[in-house]
């Protein structure tokens, strides 16, 4: 059951997300991009480049802590531990062959009004909801 | 005033980036996009379809546009030399059929990569499966990627070497 307040919630943090992509890109010059993040975290080079993205990992961990104390979230997990791996596989493959995520394509291409980052978004929201519709079907 | 190293303050942009990922992640908790039931929910277009999704798209596009637009007029952000913004625009198979199998596993686990990585303060190791599921196979995928580039670029390399120098016009691998 959708409730109202989802409008707002949804709102709110959006523009929070809205506004962390801005100051990386105005202050730093970088795409708030989480895939892209955490594939340069796993390439052996160290500097400030590579700690800038450790420290926007470290504070995603925290400042959701904060919110989840404050403001409490939605809890829910995956369907199974199962389902959680094999969708992690897809998830981490997928998104490094398309080179962007929700966050890279959806929120940062959309905003740059990128035709690359529009397919990627209706393709990924297109196959999602195909998964989501044959996992209910099949009982998964 | 741009000459000079890439990072010109090294403080700040590492705080910048702590400071974008604390709000990130606060927006995430917030707007409900770390439950993979709501995630899920909006992407049952067919059954109890849960729009927030889409709130949380509009919020985001809607302030990012803005600074899109800001940084048009501006020769480099505030503490680096310059803007690293992807400019790519060929829709090339490998971006489409990547984010076809990001989707399916999106739908199926209901966590893309930020999510995911914010629950893992949950201590689940159900969450814990997908990140390293979504880590091992990035890096795998990322290596298998780059040697089938670098063996792609060799290939047409030698048909241009060969073609030259034989004369050729045909030249295999």
């Amino acid at each position: 059951m959708f409730e109202t307040v989802w409008i707002i919630r949804g709102l709110v943090g959006g523009v929070l997300i809205g506004l962390a992509a801005s100051l990386l890109l105005i202050a730093n010059g970088r795409v708030a991009g989480i895939s892209g993040i955490l594939n340069q975290l796993m390439v052996p080079v160290r500097g400030v480049e590579f700690r800038w993205r450790l420290f926007f990992v470290i504070g995603l961990i925290v400042g959701g802590l904060i919110a989840q104390v404050l403001v409490g979230g939605a809890e829910s997990l995956p369907p199974s531990l199962g389902t959680a791996l094999v969708a992690g596989v897809l998830v981490g493959s997928g998104t490094r062959l398309a080179n962007g995520c929700t966050s890279g394509h959806g929120v940062c291409g959309l905003s740059r009004l990128s035709v690359r980052s529009l397919v990627a978004t209706v393709t990924f929201i297109a196959t999602g909801a195909l998964a989501v519709w044959l996992s209910n079907r099949l009982g998964g | 005033m741009n000459q000079g190293k890439e990072i010109q303050n090294e403080t700040m942009f590492q705080m910048v980036g702590a400071i974008a990922g604390l709000l990130f992640g606060a927006g995430l908790v917030i707007s409900g996009m770390t439950s993979p039931e709501k995630v899920r929910g909006f992407l049952d277009f067919t059954g109890k379809w849960d729009p927030t999704l889409i709130f949380v798209m509009g919020g985001a596009v809607g302030v990012h546009f803005f600074a899109y637009r800001f940084i048009r007029g501006k020769q480099s952000p505030l503490f680096a030399r310059a803007f690293q913004v992807p400019t790519r625009r060929d829709i090339e198979p490998k971006l489409v059929i990547g984010a076809a199998i990001f989707g399916i596993g999106w739908g199926l686990g209901g966590y893309c990569p930020g999510p995911a990585i914010v629950s893992l303060a949950q201590g689940s190791h159900v969450v814990l499966a997908f990140v390293v599921g979504m880590l091992a196979s990035s890096w795998v995928v990322g290596k298998l990627d780059a040697q089938f580039e670098a063996r792609k670029k060799a290939c047409a390399e030698t048909a241009k070497l060969q073609a030259s120098s034989t004369g050729q016009q045909h030249a295999t691998r």
